[in-house]
């Protein structure tokens, strides 16, 4: 059992944690992630640990409402538990020194690269990010970037912050405007990554992506977290999460990660319909 | 060889046939999860003890890999004591509800039956489940006589069997014995791959309850080389460490499309359902309703994930194999009753593709016929593959259960622990010692993918060896 130290709304939807991990705080590096389970009857789902603090064995998530799994995981309170919680898994971020480092995210993305452009200034690189979400109310983290990046930029889909456009707008423009970058790293939902991986391919920016796709036992035990890069199979978990972006077919990731597609809106209904007894049934669940 | 090894004056006695156990009917399990055969009865275990010879040269002991006094045991049922089987049993075998009910028996104990020569073989799996059921049914399994801690520490990579048979015989002379397990629940194999028709949980909980009642800790969660490395438990005092961390790596098939929604590894589809629960109602981990399923494979696993899907989907599920039934490596019954289930079976037959719609999910597969050439290097015929014999069998779903590799996990992250080319952990077959000092490894991991009795009789020579070697370390 895990408890949760303390849980904060960041925006709409998305939620931080901090949780006791102890062993995973200690051995985690930036880039790794850990698998969750929340109750008895629920699912394994993967999140980045977005920092950890080995002395007091505490690890930072942030968590998107996604579907049922994750509303009903946004529902727990501080003093509260995560049933499970194993790590840290993936490979680390291979930080070398690029040079001029630009991170490229999106929405729940966001969390997932800023331990990374952390560790990458730390190791002496020029950090720059362009963050994008859908409105302002909806933007994450920036402060936190800014303080670790020479420069950030921002978009928003709706205008209300930023640049008027996506990520990939906003890094043709600086790059237009004569910036130069050695290296990218780009997280966010797969469409965004997919459009900015073609992006940095065309101006020849060797990148990043971290994917994030269905995964069950996050050890290399099931290999439903297949992806294809440069017409190779890989296990993200264990090979992964982080890949050659330019390699990355995108293209199937969003179609294996809309499997459960429909199945998973059953799951959802169920959840909605019974609107009041969602909180009996965490209750119920907790105490299975 | 020759017949009369039985006593001559015991040739006379009537032949009963084996007794067959009483199972649920095809058309009513299939709609269900729930054992498949219901066991025997007293009677019925009295009257298939009776069958035995008790030979006083038995075969069917060097056919089990744990050499379970067969004659003993059988002889005590026949007399009506049930606690001597269960100890006799019990006594080299530390699982025997499980491996009465999932041991390749027709190929091991069975299969050198002198009964067996000319008749049927004395059903000993029976006999063996019959008697670990006994034994459950009369409550808690009685516990040893355990000696006053030792003080020695040792660590359990892996809670399959070979780690909970390592953890039962150390803690049983008084160690101290924790098991690491990746997973949020114990028994490996047991737990995510073998479904519960086969070996109903209630089993394999009550063997690891009396592995806790033993004294073992199991702590979960914990990816050992990951969260905790090997050398990290030496430095937390462990004195002996055990690897039993199994062959959990699926091989895929490396043909076009095998990444499209609706293919499988038969590890991701079973651990969905079985670990998962993703079958049963309020469990949240989704698992595809197929329309077709195709299972490639001819394994223990291909039947399982045939099986299982057939059950979760109540649709028609077809298992391709690139053999011919001969060299179909699954348990006998477990092959008799997916064709009493109506899987239907398509042997000697190789995909060659994964056909998909415009929206990445699996629309068919297809298939080449194969033909049977010169024998290979496992004195199996080779299937080779029939030119312009190819068909395409529409289907969305596709789970491929064509073998594993070693998890590669351990391996990677422990310096100096020598693996072979195939991945396996290279350990001492009589002792599982590695090349470092008080690691130890069994089962799958060292073997490679092969039977849980193995895995078992593996841990229960390391377990031998860790002790002897703690003998020769200071006293704690
Ligand atoms: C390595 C890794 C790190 C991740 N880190 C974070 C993180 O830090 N914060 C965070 O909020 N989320 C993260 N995710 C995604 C998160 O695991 C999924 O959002 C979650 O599993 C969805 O579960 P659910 O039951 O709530 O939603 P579901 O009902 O399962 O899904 C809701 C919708 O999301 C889609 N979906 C399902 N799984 C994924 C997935 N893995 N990625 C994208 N879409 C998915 C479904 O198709 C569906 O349309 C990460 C995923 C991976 C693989
Ligand atoms: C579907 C299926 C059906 C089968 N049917 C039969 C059958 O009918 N009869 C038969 O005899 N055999 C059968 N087998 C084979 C049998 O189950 C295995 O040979 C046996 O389980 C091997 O035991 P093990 O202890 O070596 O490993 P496993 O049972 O694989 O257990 C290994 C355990 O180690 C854990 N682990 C792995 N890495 C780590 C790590 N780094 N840190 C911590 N824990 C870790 C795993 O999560 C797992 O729990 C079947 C196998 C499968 C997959
Ligand atoms: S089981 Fe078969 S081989 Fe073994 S003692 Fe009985 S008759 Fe002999
Ligand atoms: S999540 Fe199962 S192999 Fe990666």
């Amino acid at each position: 059992m895990h408890r949760i130290h303390s849980h904060r709304v960041l925006a709409e939807k998305i939620h931080e944690f901090w949780i006791e991990a102890p062993l995973v705080a200690r051995k985690y590096r930036a880039g790794q992630f850990v698998i969750v389970r929340t109750h008895e009857f629920g699912e394994r789902i993967p999140l980045t640990v977005v920092e950890a603090d080995a002395n007091s064995g505490r690890i930072r998530l942030i968590v998107q409402e996604a579907g049922k799994s994750t509303i009903l995981m946004c529902r727990l309170q501080a003093g509260e538990h995560f049933l499970d919680v194993v790590g840290p898994l993936g490979r680390a971020t291979h930080i070398e020194n690029w040079g001029n480092l630009v991170a490229v995210c999106g929405g729940v993305g966001t969390a997932s690269l800023l331990p990374i452009v952390r560790a990458a200034a730390a190791a002496g690189n020029s950090v720059y990010a362009v963050i994008g979400s859908r409105s302002k109310d909806l933007m994450i983290l920036e402060d936190e970037f800014r303080a670790a990046c020479k420069e950030v930029r921002v978009s928003t889909d709706d205008g209300t912050y930023g640049i008027k456009g996506f990520v990939t707008d906003v890094l043709r423009q600086w790059i237009e405007q004569g910036q130069k970058f050695q290296q990218a790293i780009i997280v966010g939902p797969v469409i965004m990554m997919k459009v900015a991986a073609a992006l940095t391919k065309e101006l020849a920016i060797p990148a990043l992506a971290s994917l994030n796709p269905i995964m069950v036992d996050g050890t290399g035990m099931c290999g439903g977290c297949r992806v294809t890069v440069h017409g190779k199979t890989y296990f993200a978990c264990v090979d992964g999460p982080e890949f050659d972006a330019h390699g990355v077919d995108f293209q199937e990731l969003i179609l294996r990660n809309q499997a459960y597609r429909n199945l998973e809106e059953r799951a959802l209904h169920g959840l909605l319909d019974k609107g009041c007894q969602l909180t009996a049934q965490l209750e119920g669940a907790k105490h299975a | 060889m020759p017949d009369g090894t039985a006593a001559p004056k015991k040739a006379k006695r009537e032949r009963v046939p084996r007794v067959k156990m009483a199972e649920q009917a095809p058309e009513k399990r299939i709609h269900n999860f729930e054992e498949v055969p219901f066991g025997y009865t007293e009677e019925q275990a009295i009257v298939e003890a009776n069958r035995c010879l008790i030979c006083k040269r038995p075969k069917c002991v060097d056919g089990c890999p744990v050499n379970i006094d067969i004659p003993k045991f059988i002889a005590q049922i026949r007399d009506g004591d049930f606690l001597g089987a269960a100890r006799t049993v019990r006594a080299t075998n530390s699982l025997p509800a499980v491996c009465g009910r999932v041991c390749p028996q027709a190929e091991q104990c069975e299969v050198l039956c002198v009964e067996g020569i000319k008749h049927e073989p004395v059903a000993i799996g029976n006999l063996e489940r019959f008697i670990a059921d006994w034994e459950l049914a009369q409550g808690q399994i009685a516990l040893p006589e355990i000696p006053p801690p030792t003080g020695y520490r040792i660590a359990v990579v892996g809670s399959g069997p070979a780690g909970l048979t390592v953890a039962g015989d150390l803690a049983k002379i008084g160690h101290d014995v924790t098991v690491f397990e990746a997973l949020h629940r114990p028994s490996g194999v047991l737990a995510y791959g073998i479904p519960e028709f086969r070996l109903p949980r209630p089993v394999v909980k009550s063997e690891i309850e009396y592995i806790q009642r033993l004294g073992v800790k199991f702590v979960y969660d914990v990816v050992i080389g990951v969260t905790v490395t090997v050398d990290e438990l030496f430095e937390q005092g462990f004195h002996a460490v055990f690897i039993g961390t199994g062959a959990g790596l699926p091989r895929m098939m490396n043909v076009p499309g095998e990444n499209l929604v609706g293919v499988y590894s038969a590890n991701e589809f079973l651990t969905r359902v079985n670990l998962m629960g993703a079958s049963r109602d309020g469990y949240d981990t989704p698992v595809r309703l197929a329309k077709h399923t195709v299972v490639v494979g001819g394994g223990n696993t291909a039947m399982d994930a045939a099986r299982v899907s057939l059950r979760v989907s109540g649709n028609p599920v077809t298992l391709a194999y690139r053999r011919s039934m001969e060299e179909i490596p699954a348990r006998r019954e477990e092959i008799h009753h997916a064709i009493e289930e109506g899987i239907k079976f398509e042997l000697l037959v190789a995909p060659l593709e994964v056909l998909g719609d415009e929206r990445g999910q699996v629309k068919a597969i297809q298939c080449i016929r194969m033909g049977l050439g010169e024998p290979d290097d496992s004195g199996r015929r080779r299937p080779e593959p029939i030119a312009g014999s190819e068909f395409v069998m529409e289907c969305d779903t596709v789970i491929v259960a064509i073998g594993n590799s070693p998890n590669p996990i351990i391996p990677r992250n422990t310096p100096g622990l020598e693996v072979s080319k195939w991945g396996t952990v290279v350990a001492d077959e009589a002792t599982g010692a590695t090349s470092r000092p008080g690691v130890y490894a069994g089962g799958d991991i060292v073997s490679g993918a092969a039977t849980v009795i193995l895995a078992m009789g593996a841990g229960r020579k390391a377990a031998t060896a860790i002790h002897e070697y703690l003998q020769t370390l200071p006293k704690p």
